[in-house]
């Protein structure tokens, strides 16, 4: 029986209906994804070697692409909120400034951004080309849980991994900041330091700590969604991989305003 | 062994199975030939519990899987080997990895007894030496070799095997359609192969089932499949052209 099309002007009613219906049945097949693969992550048999496999995958082979872009952001920064704090006459103030912005926002949302570009893009078309191979069907036919060995090990390697990279990122950016500020802007090392360590406290570490672990479980989660889902063909991984990014990046930084407002 | 009730499955507006009614006994081969796009691999994906029917039933020594989810369907998947129509072979793994996986995963045998089983498998299946190299290094033939040496590893009771010689030359077709029946020889497991590779699937098959839109339209031993009076077998073994169809 065919469905009789409404009204002219009931049309974009319908349609914005048809879109919320969207909306929330993508985020309900988010949440029971997750739901899925969450205790899979702690309940045995763990995959432990498939937990350093990815860890490596995720964490290791991004360390060069952290190092350098974290040291390239302490370097920025340390010269533009030099020139800032110069119009005030605080200068002094220059290494807490760089070390707060680091660590409690910029290291977090920076670090994430990159680790997606580089290790969830990865991971959506790795799983992306799996799903078209059928070789999750064939772990599946073997009695055998993709979710236990593809998602749960990708979701634990990032909450392992992106607090690490960040601390990472924040030390090498710290680190870059002193170079700048020391070597060519003539502050002392003594000042530098001296004053970050009255300014930062454990508060300002630990969140950019769980900012962190919050984005390494949402990009995990949304990398390994998209490649589990992805359509048919290259075409299918391709469009996967660019919704992955895209939705990512997009995550972080709503979800990094949203704690930014929480967290003290 | 194997009985099919009855089986509905649409994707969309479209029908793909439309009352499939098959029964598979214990220990035969059993070939599905069909059109290509007919709904074969469908059906195959719907046996070993894959996709999910609309309607109907599938039974598994007298127990209806079509509803079971969780450890239940493992411990009935436990049972299985599948062929995959591309292999299905880990690309992240070496050839030997790729056969020794099921046994590192399902079963607690030392290290010294799985590289024994998966070499003998890699033998049997004409491999023996090429372990050590990648799936994407070795040729189609090669990989479902590889595929059926995996599938048979564990030594299931049935094993499904999804168009296996497809795009491969006469001689390799004929290589691995002996290797099936020699194999199934020494083991007898039951065997369930979706094909259309004519006529030399009847030389390996213990009963054949021709699947035609959506319904099984004649099943029965190959010679009876031969002669059937049905004049839909009769034009697909023939290969010849339907009236109003490309």
């Amino acid at each position: 029986m065919s469905v009789r099309p409404l009204p002219l002007p009931l049309r974009p009613i319908e349609a914005l209906g048809r879109v919320t219906l969207d909306v929330v049945q993508s985020l309900g097949r988010f949440g029971r994804f997750l739901a899925h693969a969450a205790p899979l992550m702690l309940l045995p048999p763990v995959k432990t070697g498939r937990v350093v496999e990815r860890i490596h995958f995720i964490g290791f082979r991004s360390l060069t692409i952290v190092v350098l872009t974290g040291s390239f952001t302490g370097m920025v920064l340390a010269l533009q909120v030099f020139l800032v704090l110069g119009r005030f006459g605080s200068e002094a103030f220059l290494g807490p400034a760089v070390a707060l912005a680091l660590i409690r926002e910029l290291g977090p949302v920076l670090c994430a951004l990159i680790v997606t570009g580089r290790a969830g893009s990865a991971l959506t078309a790795e799983i992306g080309i799996m799903r078209i191979s059928e070789q999750i069907d064939a772990l599946t036919v073997m009695a055998l849980s993709p979710m236990r060995y593809l998602v749960a090990p990708a979701l634990t390697a990032g909450l392992l991994t992106f607090p690490l990279m960040t601390a990472i990122f924040d030390t090498v950016g710290i680190f870059g900041g002193q170079l700048v500020a020391v070597q060519l802007l003539g502050l002392s090392s003594g000042t530098y330091f001296g004053e970050m360590q009255s300014f930062v406290d454990l508060g300002d570490v630990m969140t950019g700590v769980w900012k962190s672990l919050s984005f390494g479980l949402i990009v995990t989660w949304v990398c390994t969604y998209k490649g589990f889902h992805c359509g048919h063909g290259a075409e299918g991984v391709a469009h996967a991989t660019t919704e992955a990014v895209v939705l990512s990046s997009v995550l972080i930084l709503v979800w990094d305003y949203f704690l930014g407002t929480v967290l003290p | 062994m194997i009985r099919v009730e009855s089986l509905h499955k649409a994707f969309g507006a479209q029908p793909v199975l439309r009352g499939v009614d098959l029964e598979i006994a214990a220990g035969e081969v059993m070939v599905i030939i069909g059109r290509s796009g007919g709904g074969k691999s469908v059906l195959l994906k719907h046996l070993v519990g894959l996709l999910r029917p609309d309607a109907g039933r599938v039974f598994v020594d007298g127990t209806d899987v079509t509803h079971l989810h969780g450890a239940e369907l493992d411990a009935i998947r436990a049972r299985y080997g599948v062929v995959f129509q591309g292999g299905a072979l880990f690309d992240s793994m070496s050839v030997f990895d790729n056969v020794a996986f099921p046994l590192r995963e399902k079963t607690r045998l030392p290290a010294g007894e799985v590289r024994a089983r998966v070499e003998e498998r890699l033998a049997q299946v004409g491999l023996s030496g090429v372990g050590d190299k990648n799936p994407a290094e070795i040729s189609g033939g090669m990989r479902k070799r590889v595929a059926i040496a995996r599938a048979l590893v564990t030594e299931p009771g049935v094993v499904f095997l999804d168009e296996p010689t497809t795009g491969l030359d006469p001689i390799l077709v004929n290589t691995i359609h002996h290797l099936i029946r020699d194999l199934h020889r020494k083991a007898r497991f039951t065997a369930v192969m979706v094909s259309h590779e004519l006529p030399e699937i009847f030389g390996i098959a213990d009963r054949v089932a021709m699947l035609h839109d959506g319904v099984i339209v004649e099943s029965g031993r190959p010679e009876a499949i031969q002669a059937s009076g049905n004049a839909i077998v009769q034009r697909f073994i023939h290969g010849e052209i339907e009236e109003g169809q490309p």
